[in-house]
């Protein structure tokens, strides 16, 4: 039925089973629209965040995606400034899940704001002292630059490459992809950066609040480092999870190991950071301000230690010690545990950087405040995984997305 | 530096408040919410979700009987002035929707221009900063009695109290049209500094001498909410009691208010 549009040298399911797929998430996307709705038509008074938070779930889901998509920029950063050529075979995967990534996080950042109308006031009024502009800049521009390079692979389509114009813009823009390549690397530096500045700049916060460098707190620094380690990982989760729903190898164990080498060694120096910083604040910083470690993660029933050592050690040590060696690398157990233990690592730092920071009391007489996420608020955080799964499904189906594809599975 | 950065001879209103005076009664707080037409729910039974621009906190020494101790605290917004107006809440707000008047140290808010992201919630420790979760309904004929000078807030944008700016400005026109150079002291109140039956709540120009403030502010037992934080916020609370100003902020064990600047 849609043979003519599926690549060459590629076998695919039947069009009934594909149709399947798409329903089941077409189905959890609509629930996730239903809830978007309501959030845009009856307010934010549809969740469960209140006045001491203001920040929430979707805010961590914001940061979570944006860091997991990080893969992108620093996959393209390695294949086209760099020059690791083997990436070229999953770089294109690496962009398909930044471009679902970033497209998520302008979304949720839609339904958050309470006037949604005038999101464009964030351009238009811009403060310069806020990291939230930087974001807001950022973000759209790299959004922009990953559409572009999301562009050429589409115009690879079967039926749209016979169009003589679209397969020249398509060869063309090949050609100078390097160019955006190394825009979207500048532009995620500086907004991957500015999210950690979000709240490493509330000096009213101490939990958060870092010292740094000129008007960069160390978060900022750490945001980016830890995306452009942990990405990768996401990247590599992500095609383990399409090789087991597909039933076939569709990228080399060289390339995935190439990758997921880089991912661990920028790991072990972002964790050695990442554990400087701590101590730093919790000896220095914090007790400028009168408080103690213990004072974080203690006095309330969820945010205890454990949760230090599940972003830190869990999360961190174990997938890099992991991934630096070459037993660990080699072995695919290993290896895919290396990349969910980063994944729950670095969603696990996004978490604390923003809801613990709403949680932990700053004044004396205040409490810990606990929050749960209302059902409006769930659906539309996993709307953003139904519309991934949808679009990862279709581009699989009629994109050449991975280029080893045909080599690794030969059709008889 | 220039003048406007420091505040030069201009003016920087804000308040003293007498911890040991306060009852407790919430006059301010229905005061505040009269004058500045703060919206209200039916049901006012989730505290999270109320907006409450002056929110009066009952501290206690954490003592048993005999040796129990309360002390009633009223907050309104801290007008923090950071450093050189840098405040937690104006800084971080994207769309320039907060600023910090250099020539009267008030933190504004312009609500139509406030999109609701909540940055400046999250940034302020005061939890001095609310959000129109809902649309603000009045009870039938209440609208009537609304304050025409004020504002009312829609749904979605965030909010907080503003010192009762439209008396300044009201204060501001009278003088003017009096032939005065200046408004004096008692020209501008906030609503909850002359709604306190105790009297425990004085407001003026914190840089005028001629002002109670002025006076107030220097006391040995005056203090700001998390001073060490950096916020440099412009009300000052007065206790004679020491666990009361040491609730004022956080504090190593081998720490005491004393020992603070």
């Amino acid at each position: 039925m849609d043979s003519a549009f599926i690549p060459n040298g590629v076998r695919r399911c039947a069009p009934g089973k594909f149709l399947v797929v798409l329903a089941v998430a077409g189905a959890v996307l609509l629930w996730g629209v239903y809830a978007m709705l309501l959030c845009w038509f009856k307010g934010l008074n549809q969740t469960n965040m209140n006045n001491n938070y203001g920040f929430a779930l979707w805010i961590w889901a914001d940061l979570a995606v944006i860091a997991l998509g990080g893969g992108a920029f620093f996959t393209g950063f390695l294949r086209y400034i760099i020059g690791k050529d083997e990436l070229k075979n999953i770089v294109n995967y690496a962009v398909l899940i930044g471009f679902i990534c970033y497209s998520s996080a302008l979304l949720i950042l839609a339904i958050d704001i309470g006037q949604p109308l005038r999101g464009w006031f964030i351009f238009w009024h811009a403060n310069v002292h806020s990291m939230l502009t930087e974001v807001a800049f950022c973000l759209s521009c790299y959004f922009g630059v990953l559409t572009i390079e999301y562009i050429p692979l589409i115009l690879e389509n079967r039926g749209i490459d016979r169009v003589p114009f679209l397969h020249h813009l398509g060869h063309n823009m090949h050609d100078i992809m390097a160019v955006f390549a190394a825009t979207g690397a500048f532009l995620s530096f500086f907004h991957q950066g500015s999210l950690g500045g979000v709240a490493g700049v509330l000096f009213g916060r101490p939990f958060s609040y870092r010292e740094g460098f000129f008007i960069w707190p160390w978060t900022f620094f750490l945001f980016t480092w830890s995306a452009a380690a942990y990405g990768p990982c996401f990247t590599l989760l992500i095609t383990k999870i399409t090789e087991a729903v597909t039933g076939k190898k569709l990228v080399k164990d060289n390339v995935v190991e190439l990758l997921a080498k880089i991912s661990g060694w920028m790991m072990v120096t972002y964790i050695i950071a990442k554990i400087v910083d701590t101590l730093y604040w919790a000896n220095v910083t914090a007790p400028s301000k009168g408080l103690t470690l213990m004072d974080f993660y203690s006095h309330n029933a969820f945010y205890g230690v454990w949760i230090l050592i599940l972003e830190i050690v869990i999360g961190g040590i174990i997938p890099a010690a992991i991934l630096i060696t070459d037993k660990g690398r080699k072995s695919p157990a290993a290896r895919t545990t290396a990349f969910v233990l980063a994944v729950i690592g670095v969603c696990v730092n996004r978490w604390v950087m923003v809801l613990q920071v709403m949680a932990a009391p700053v004044m004396t007489f205040d409490k810990w405040a606990l929050y749960y996420p209302s059902w409006q608020e769930v659906a539309t955080t996993i709307l953003p995984v139904a519309y991934g799964v949808i679009l990862i499904a279709i581009s699989y189906r009629y994109l050449p997305i991975f280029p080893q594809e045909p080599e690794l599975n030969p059709i008889d | 530096m220039k003048a406007e950065e420091n505040h030069g001879n201009t003016k920087k209103f804000g308040m003293v408040i007498d911890l040991d005076v306060c009852t407790g009664c919430g006059s301010c707080m229905v005061a505040c919410m009269a004058e500045n037409n703060v919206p209200f729910r039916k049901d006012e039974s989730d505290k999270l979700k109320s907006i409450t621009w002056m929110r009066v906190y009952k501290l206690s020494n954490g003592k048993p009987y005999p040796e129990t101790d309360i002390c009633y605290l009223p907050r309104p917004c801290q007008h923090c002035e950071g450093h050189e107006g840098h405040s937690p809440c104006v800084s971080v707000c994207p769309a320039t929707a907060t600023d910090y008047d250099m020539q009267t140290g008030i933190v504004s808010q312009i609500y139509t221009r406030c999109f609701g992201c909540r940055y400046c919630m999250a940034a302020c420790p005061y939890h001095a900063r609310y959000f129109n979760w809902y649309d603000p309904v009045w009870p039938k004929g209440m609208e009537k009695y609304l304050n025409p000078d004020v504002s009312v807030r829609m749904r979605g944008v965030v909010e907080k109290c503003s010192f009762c700016i439209q008396r300044y400005q009201a204060a501001k026109n009278r003088a003017f049209m009096e032939g005065k150079a200046d408004i004096e002291e008692g020209d501008y109140q906030t609503a909850c500094t002359q709604a306190c039956p105790a009297g425990a709540i004085t407001f003026g120009d914190l840089n005028n001498p001629a002002h109670a403030v002025y006076k107030l502010k220097k006391q040995p037992n005056a203090f700001r909410l998390l001073e060490r934080l950096g916020t440099n916020p412009k009300i000052y609370y007065l206790s004679s009691r020491e666990w009361v100003r040491r609730a004022g902020d956080n504090y190593l064990k081998n720490e005491g208010p004393a020992k603070i600047g």
